[in-house]
């Protein structure tokens, strides 16, 4: 298999996993909105006001910058990073 | 003062701009205590903070053609970042989101999560790849990936929709704040904001509405938290609300249990002007269906993904790997306010419904109510209202009514804020509007001259006639927004959710599998382009004329089955017609890798 390739087979592989969490906190946990909303969550609200307020939104933050850091070191990897900064 | 270049010394150029800033409101709040007019106060606002974006659009003019469509490639993350985000949030996010929380709860919160969330899409799926394609437009990616003038010609088209839909309601919303702020009629009040809209960008182009969205996401930002924190520390709340209001969730369920959703009969509610609404869903609990929500929130995303006007500010970063990072950082903006909207709602709700507050009015007589000071204001403009529809004399939750933009807009008088604070609210307000307006009416005109004049009429117009044409366009196309915005057709918030239905119909499909599809071919692309486009276009028709819609699929969802239409027809149509040419099937796989050239010149 080419070097080419292989960097799109990793490359499509951080996707699945940057989707499938993705799809964990903007779709699955609000498949069961009512009964998570039951549990007292961070700072003592209740957890689905939480998620909705606060806790999705902040990883989503996160989970982009993982991703721009994971696909980084995918581009070295394989030598496909570009010269100069950013 | 300043050395070296300007890029090199951008801190230090928006810190300076950041104290001056500070420094102005502290000045405001001086002479309110002096005998400063609130109106005079509230001009001095808006007036001051457009005039500081029309500097720096002037100051931004350029005369080449890649500074004008993507600011010369070399806005640096963390500023294109702020930029984005204030090109991302509109005078909807600003003055209607806190408000749509207030009176929906859960149910309007899918938006906070879908206008989040469609950000991990942008960074995953698109923005790297359409960066290293080297596109001055989102037509222009579609038209050099798919070859052919129609399909470029049908992505102009979608984008002219989705982008139009949404820009007369931020022509609408600067209007809005520039009649209160000023004191003017909306009808010339539109005008006044279309006019500081285009000082920003007609210029300068993609650089000038750079700079000023930098500036202005400032703006915004310090005008949103400052009365959060203020009043959430007022109230004794918290000193930082986000981690600290959960016993004011809690209060809030308890005196909704207390004193009931009252239905009102549609007689009562005959009595309440139009655009009022009462508070009548719970405002922590789960009160809509999980696939209400989901829904809800998916189109958003898909949407996100498919607005021209966020991906093209993504071609403006220095590189690939730039580009990725700064949809991080437009993220963290945005979550900024986004995870403020929430805390003003409850604070907003509590000192208004808990009679222990001094500020509360639910349990008062209704007399009482009507003799306050703001009430008087806001009713008179036409943003409040009680009436007591059981003639006990008291005022009960039911009988109390308020618009949307009243929760960003009167709470810090409600709670006792100096006048300083609303003047700043309006400034925000405005920054906000004006922000995604030029974003909006740079993309449609980009497009118009980029892709339709220069790649499809007129392909050897020179550098100077094109920038010509983009400023004819941008002109052209701000006073038809301004014209139909006058008209007051629609609400701001349900024209900004269509944008998105309309974006995600025609663009999401034919975007995203062009760069991960090799197989999506021309024909696929257009019909991809034209069904969804249209179906979507229909469905909402039918739903608007009493069409009983399925699967859930509402009026403000519709792009979910518009974009359903254009994966299978673009899908199927692919597959039936002969795969892409070697040379397009080579291009994809240098979009796909950061390093190398990008496929379309710095010039082009």
């Amino acid at each position: 298999m080419s070097k080419q390739a292989q960097h799109w087979e990793k490359t499509r592989g951080l996707l699945m996993v940057t989707l499938a969490i993705w799809f964990v906190f903007s779709i699955g946990i609000f498949l069961f909105g009512a009964e998570m909303n039951e549990v007292t969550g961070p700072f003592g609200y209740p957890l689905t006001y939480w998620f909705t307020c606060q806790g999705s939104l902040g990883i989503f933050v996160i989970l982009i910058f993982w991703f721009a850091n994971r696909q980084e070191k995918i581009d070295e990897e394989f030598g496909f990073s570009e010269r100069g900064d950013d | 003062m300043l050395k070296g270049n300007f890029i090199d010394n951008l801190p230090k150029v928006y810190g300076i701009y950041t104290g001056g800033f500070l420094a102005f409101i502290i000045i405001m709040a001086i002479a309110e205590q002096m005998g400063m007019s609130a109106k005079a106060i509230g001009i001095c606002f808006v007036a001051f903070t457009v005039a500081i974006y029309a500097i720096i659009g002037y100051l931004s003019r350029t005369a080449q053609a890649d500074a004008y469509y993507v600011a010369g490639r070399q806005v640096p993350t963390v500023f294109n970042g702020m930029a984005t985000a204030a090109d991302w949030m509109s005078g909807a996010s600003f003055v209607a989101m806190a408000g749509g929380i207030y009176f929906k709860g859960y149910g309007y919160m899918a938006l906070l999560v879908g206008w989040t969330g469609g950000y991990v899409l942008v960074a995953s799926l698109l923005a790297p790849y359409l960066r290293k394609f080297g596109c001055y437009t989102v037509p222009d990616f579609i038209g050099t990936r798919y070859g052919g003038n129609l399909s470029r010609l049908m992505a102009v088209i979608v984008l002219t929709v989705a982008s139009f839909t949404y820009v007369t309601a931020q022509i609408n919303a600067t209007g809005t704040i520039a009649s209160v702020a000023l004191d003017i009629p909306f009808q010339y009040a539109v005008y006044v904001g279309l006019i500081s809209i285009l000082l920003c960008s007609m210029l300068g182009g993609m650089r000038g509405v750079t700079w000023t969205q930098v500036a202005q996401y400032i703006v915004l930002i310090i005008a949103y938290l400052l009365p959060v924190f203020w009043i959430s520390n007022k109230m004794g709340a918290g000193f930082f609300p986000h981690f600290m209001l959960a016993d004011e969730v809690s209060r809030i369920a308890e005196l909704e249990a207390q004193f009931g959703f009252v239905k009102n009969s549609a007689e009562n509610l005959k009595e309440v002007p139009k655009g009022l609404a009462g508070i009548t869903k719970a405002h922590s609990a789960v009160n809509a269906t999980p696939w209400a929500f989901i829904s809800l929130a998916l189109a958003m995303m898909m949407g996100t993904a498919s607005l021209p006007h966020v991906m093209m500010r993504y071609f403006t970063t220095p590189s690939v790997k730039a580009a990725r990072k700064s949809v991080g950082w437009s993220l963290f903006f945005i979550f900024l306010l986004y995870s403020s909207a929430p805390m003003l709602a409850t604070l907003s709700k509590l000192s208004l419904i808990d009679p222990s507050l001094p500020t509360g009015i639910i349990g008062k007589s209704i007399a009482e109510v009507q003799a306050i000071d703001w009430y008087q204001n806001w009713n008179q403009a036409n943003l409040m209202f009680v009436s007591d529809f059981n003639g006990n004399g008291t005022l009960e939750l039911n009988e109390f009514f308020m618009g949307g933009k009243a929760v960003v807009l009167a709470t810090p008088e409600i709670a006792g804020l100096p006048y300083v604070i609303s003047g700043l609210v309006a400034a925000g307000g405005m920054a906000a509007a004006m922000s995604t307006a030029d974003g909006l009416i740079l993309a449609i005109a980009n497009a118009l001259s980029h892709d339709l004049y220069y790649k499809i009429i007129d392909p050897k117009a020179e550098t100077a006639k094109r920038l010509v044409v983009a400023r004819v366009l941008l002109v052209v196309i701000g006073f038809a927004g301004a014209t139909i915005a006058a008209m007051e057709i629609q609400g701001i918030l349900g024209s900004v959710i269509w944008a998105f239905d309309f974006a995600m119909s025609g663009l999401f499909f034919p975007l995203v599998l062009g760069v991960w599809w090799k197989r999506a071919n021309r024909e696929g692309a257009i019909a991809g382009m034209a069904l969804g486009l249209i179906s979507g276009a229909g469905y909402l028709i039918w739903v608007r004329n009493g069409g009983s819609g399925f699967l859930g699929i509402t009026q403000l969802t519709f792009g979910i089955f518009g974009s359903a239409v254009s994966l299978v027809s673009m899908v199927v149509v692919s597959l039936i017609t002969a795969e892409p040419n070697a040379a397009t099937q080579k291009m994809v796989d240098e979009v796909r890798v950061p390093s190398g050239k990008s496929i379309l010149g710095k010039q082009h």
